[in-house]
């Protein structure tokens, strides 16, 4: 038996290739570069490579590539698209990261213990943030360029790996954090293990992981049905658990309110555009034979998704926690996009996803900015009157929550127009309208945040907002910028997602 | 530049300048929103005597590529209907700067944000009239939301916030049902003669009846909220209590007629086979909104709740010449909105300054007011006459052409919305009496009268008032086109009169 070496097409998985080689050096200078020099030294590794890297994904932009390594990766517009974004996002995520206060200073210490106090004393504080979001950032990237079940599942093991690390990384409120990171392992662990009994159960329909091939067979239809649906029901479990879909989403909350905010931020942001960029290429790619077996249900997960989110958004009382059900709905009215099935419905979702990631990020990094002696004050009831005392910051966040409500002139709504045109034009017309209307519940507690910072006098227990650094100042002014122009002029990303939006079989 | 876009851009930039001025010096801020306010308004006038009062259609088009992808643009338009309602605006606001000159004073942000605010809301005020793009409608319908919020919940009165936000979350909640409207008409579109939101475009499209009753329900129900209709009324009383009056006089007299004007442009002109559908229930709606308002206008303590009240029962009327599908009752509704918003403004003005002299806003606090502060009295008495549609002013040209023009369709229903105005006498005269006649209630003996500011902005109103009571022509030159255009596009013919016969 001979052995012959796999082929592996380098120039079109160099933005991958980057971002894990980064990530690797990463944990070499943690472990040989003084404390001291550590901090910037990794800043400055981590973003070159995002810099690196999307300066790849742009040669890339017009090669249609089509497959790399052996058919295990696609390399198609959409993927590109999804690449450059997530770079991006996580781009900005590094700068908002960069202020290592949030991170506590040694992760493996106990909390509250001498040894803990003490290396804050000192400064020495560990820098592993970097790499970890290095290596979630290259599994993000492939998470939507894999072409059969088994890459997939590797990607998504490694983006969520390090997110369960990092989702306990928090300096303040650490066990709070912990007990977000060890939720969201065991949980992301179960439903990794659906995902896997899924892949198996469709290989064993199709007698092949590769997504092409699981279309071939679903196309001419000799399999065992059976094994489908069971393959089709358990991997699902393990996508609709990632994008925090209902009744999936029960880890979301927690752990975002939990993780250090700047996590929260890349996680919300970037996390969302890789999963759906997943889930929209199985469903298109490999399932969309088998529509009529999973449309009904997946249905049934969006409405239910988006009247949970809504619903349950109303009772929060932490602005964290708002914002997490805030994103539940919007993996709701994202599964629209999955449903429509069709090229404007990945073009819109491509849109949404851009759209969502930047508004999110800015929403969270601006949480970030209101604190007291303890941290960050995620309480909403003291958030009241913060227009009095930092109208700018509450202007801004406004913005943000009128996003995502969906107003005109902002982002948000261009999203949420071109998704339910695409769902509506599908056919979903019902999906449509309960997006509508629990659009209109959720206007209700975005509306009731502005009414807070602006309406209400403050209390005496005043928090104060910290003037933000020069890279968080930056994420959110840019966040606001891109959140305000994709709102009102919109054309060239959607010329640009036009040109791209196929999909590679 | 283009007219239209001249005339919507000129209080945007007014704004930016105001927000460049030193908040401190809010006498300049003032006289500056006034001169730019008052320049909108020369060119809204202006944009009037251009107009071609015998050509069809659009005047003043323009058309831009806005968002390609999408089939969206950026595409302007007047024909009568929207001409006079831009006008009302326009004139509208500079009265409404020159006759609050204070209201801006105690809010809860600066006098600066105040006319800021009030400057944006005059470009989307004009920009919703003027789109003949639905998606531009759109834009402009909800964008408008959000300087009303922050007008009523910053600077009103009373249980400000909690009116603010009953507002804007009754207006969003219609809103989506349209976005749902504006999704499906969209799409169709897409299938049968490509992706367009022109509204002439969209009209030509062939929707089977379900869809076209499902569509015309999302949009229907959003104009409903809007232009409140019963039941879907019961933000206006509280939003119209707490804004001040400056507020609501924009609100009720420009904004909410968004409302009936959507009707008009959008659920009979695009959907008229549901419009047929659904002509009897609407016409119900707008009896009972008649009467309903009217009784509980005479039952009001609280002066502002009174005029808040009188005008759900005149968007009864508006929106029983709309559907009543003739060109009189459509020619009645559109003038009715243009004097319905200036009577309506002179009795919020009015109203507006016996509550700041008095400090109070019950009606049986006032009294003999008539001869304490007799130009504040008779100007109260000028604009409640034109409420009750007394011959001779503007209302009532409207008021009976509306009342003829669904006779001759809906002869039941014309017959009890009669009584409106028989309600409207009782809850406009008792107020007069109890507030301007009688002895002078203690305490306001000494209030002042009208100063040459106030007199120089109610003027004006009862000057127009006047005049379109007597010589209406002017108006119903503009706007009888348009009526008949709308009538036709909807596919109606006026029944001939009969004599004699039973219909």
């Amino acid at each position: 038996m001979t052995f012959t070496a796999p082929a592996l097409e380098y120039g079109a998985l160099a933005p991958m290739l980057v971002i894990f080689g980064a990530a690797v050096i990463a944990v070499i200078v943690e472990a040989f570069v003084s404390a001291k020099l550590r901090a910037p030294v990794q800043l400055s590794i981590a973003l070159g490579a995002i810099v690196l890297s999307f300066a790849q994904v742009w040669r890339l932009r017009g090669t249609s590539t089509a497959t790399a390594a052996v058919n295990s990766v696609v390399v198609d517009g959409p993927v590109l698209f999804m690449q450059g974004t997530i770079l991006i996002l996580a781009f900005f995520a590094f700068l908002l990261i960069a202020d290592m206060d949030a991170f506590a200073a040694q992760a493996s210490a106990i909390p509250g213990s001498v040894e803990e106090r003490k290396a804050l004393q000192v400064g020495k504080i560990q820098t592993e943030v970097y790499p970890l979001t290095l290596f979630a950032v290259g599994g993000m990237m492939l998470f939507p360029a894999a072409n059969d079940l088994i890459t997939l599942f590797v990607a998504l093991e490694v983006l969520s790996l390090p997110l369960y690390l990092m989702a306990g990384l928090s300096r303040r409120r650490r066990l709070l954090s912990q007990e977000a990171a060890l939720k969201y392992f065991l949980l992301g662990a179960y439903s990794s293990a659906f995902f896997l009994f899924g892949a198996a159960f469709l290989y064993g329909y199709a007698g092949d992981v590769s997504l092409s091939g699981i279309h071939a067979a679903i196309a001419s239809g000799p399999g065992n049905d059976a094994f489908l649906l069971i393959g089709m029901i358990s991997l699902s479990v393990g996508l609709l658990f990632k994008v925090g879909a209902a009744p999936f989403h029960a880890w979301t909350p927690d752990v975002y309110q939990g993780a250090p905010t700047p996590v929260t931020a890349f996680m919300a942001a970037a996390t969302k555009v890789a999963a759906f960029g997943a889930a929209l290429r199985i469903f298109y790619v490999a399932l969309s034979g088998a529509q009529w077996s999973w449309k009904p249900v997946i249905t049934a997960v969006a409405i239910l998704t988006m009247i949970v989110g809504s619903v349950i958004a109303i009772a929060q009382r932490d602005v964290k926690r708002m914002l997490a059900y805030s994103s539940i709905a919007h993996a709701g009215f994202l599964l629209t996009g999955v449903l429509a099935l069709n090229q404007e419905g990945l073009k819109a979702s491509l849109f949404y996803l851009a759209s969502y990631g930047f508004t999110t990020l800015g929403a969270f990094a601006l949480v970030t900015l209101v604190r007291d002696s303890s941290g960050e004050v995620t309480d909403l009831n003291r958030w009241v009157g913060l227009a009095k005392r930092s109208p700018s910051v509450a202007l801004i966040f406004s913005i943000f929550l009128l996003s995502f409500a969906g107003i005109p002139l902002t982002a948000g709504f261009i999203g949420k127009f071109t998704i339910f045109t695409a769902a509506y034009d599908s056919g979903n017309i019902g999906v449509v309208v309960a997006g509508v209307l629990s659009s209109a519940i959720a206007a209700f507690f975005y509306i009731r945040v502005i009414v807070m910072m602006f309406f209400t006098d403050p209390e005496e227990d005043t928090v104060t907002v910290t003037i933000p650094s020069l890279y968080t100042n930056l994420t959110i002014w840019i966040a606001a910028i891109v959140t305000i122009a994709l709102g009102v002029f919109p054309t060239p990303i959607l010329d640009a997602i036009a040109s791209l939006a196929t999909f590679v079989r | 530049m283009n007219l239209l876009t001249s005339m919507g851009a000129l209080p945007l930039l007014g704004a930016l300048l105001i927000a460049f001025l030193p908040a401190a010096n809010t006498k300049l801020i003032k006289q500056a929103a006034f001169v730019i306010s008052l320049l909108v308004a020369g060119v809204g006038i202006s944009a009037a005597l251009g107009f071609d009062v015998n050509k069809s259609g659009f005047q003043y088009v323009e058309k831009y590529s806005w968002i390609p992808a999408l089939g969206i643009n950026y595409q302007l338009g007047v024909d009568g209907i929207s001409l006079i309602l831009i006008l009302l605006s326009v004139i509208l606001v500079p009265i409404v700067i020159l006759a609050g000159w204070n209201e801006s004073e105690n809010g809860r942000f600066s006098v600066k944000t105040f006319y800021v605010l009030i400057l944006i809301l005059e470009t989307m005020m004009i920009g919703v009239f003027a789109a003949t793009d639905v998606f531009l409608f759109y834009v402009f319908f909800e964008a408008m939301l959000v300087p009303v919020y922050f007008l009523i919940g910053g600077y009103g009165t009373g249980a400000r916030q909690a009116a603010a936000v009953k507002f804007l979350l009754y207006s969003l909640f219609g809103g989506l049902l349209m976005l749902a409207s504006i999704i499906g008409i969209f799409v169709i579109s897409g299938n049968q003669i490509g992706r367009t939101f022109d509204i002439e475009a969209l009209s030509t499209l062939q929707i089977d009846s379900t869809t076209q009753n499902f569509l015309f329900l999302g949009f229907f129900i959003a104009f409903a909220i809007k232009a409140p209709l019963w039941p879907m009324h019961t933000w206006l009383p509280d939003a119209a209590k707490s804004a001040t009056p400056g507020t609501s006089v924009l609100l009720l007299g420009v904004l909410d007629k968004v409302g009936t004007f959507g009707m008009i442009r959008y659920c009979v002109e695009l959907f008229p086979e549901a419009s047929k559908t659904f002509t009897p229930l609407i016409i119900t709606l707008s009896v009972i909104s008649i009467l309903y308002g009217a009784f509980l206008a005479i039952g009001q303590k609280d002066i502002k709740g009174l005029i808040a009240f009188t005008s759900i029962s005149h968007f009864g009327f508006i929106t029983l010449g709309i559907f009543a599908m003739t060109t009189q009752g459509n020619s009645g509704a559109t003038l009715y909105m243009l004097n319905h918003g200036f009577s309506t403004a002179a009795l919020f003005l009015t109203a507006g300054w016996m509550i700041s002299r008095r400090g109070s806003s019950t009606i049986s606090e006032f009294g003999g007011l008539q001869r304490v502060t007799p130009i504040l009295a008779w100007s109260f008495f000028i604009a409640g006459m034109s409420s009750l549609a007394l011959p001779g002013l503007s209302s009532f040209v409207s008021e009976f052409l509306v009342l003829v023009g669904t006779y001759t369709r809906y002869p039941v229903a014309a017959i009890i919305a009669t009584f409106g105005i028989i309600l409207a006498a009782l809850y406009i005269l008792i107020p007069v009496q109890k507030a301007l006649h009688g002895p002078t209630t203690p305490g306001n003996e000494n209030l002042p009268d009208l100063n040459k500011r106030e007199i120089a902005a109610i003027a004006p109103v009862i000057a127009v008032i006047i005049a379109l009571g007597f010589y209406p022509k002017p108006a119903l030159d503009i706007i009888n086109p348009a009526a008949q255009a709308t009538i036709t596009k909807a596919g109606f013919s006026d029944p001939a009169p009969v004599v004699g016969g039973d219909k």
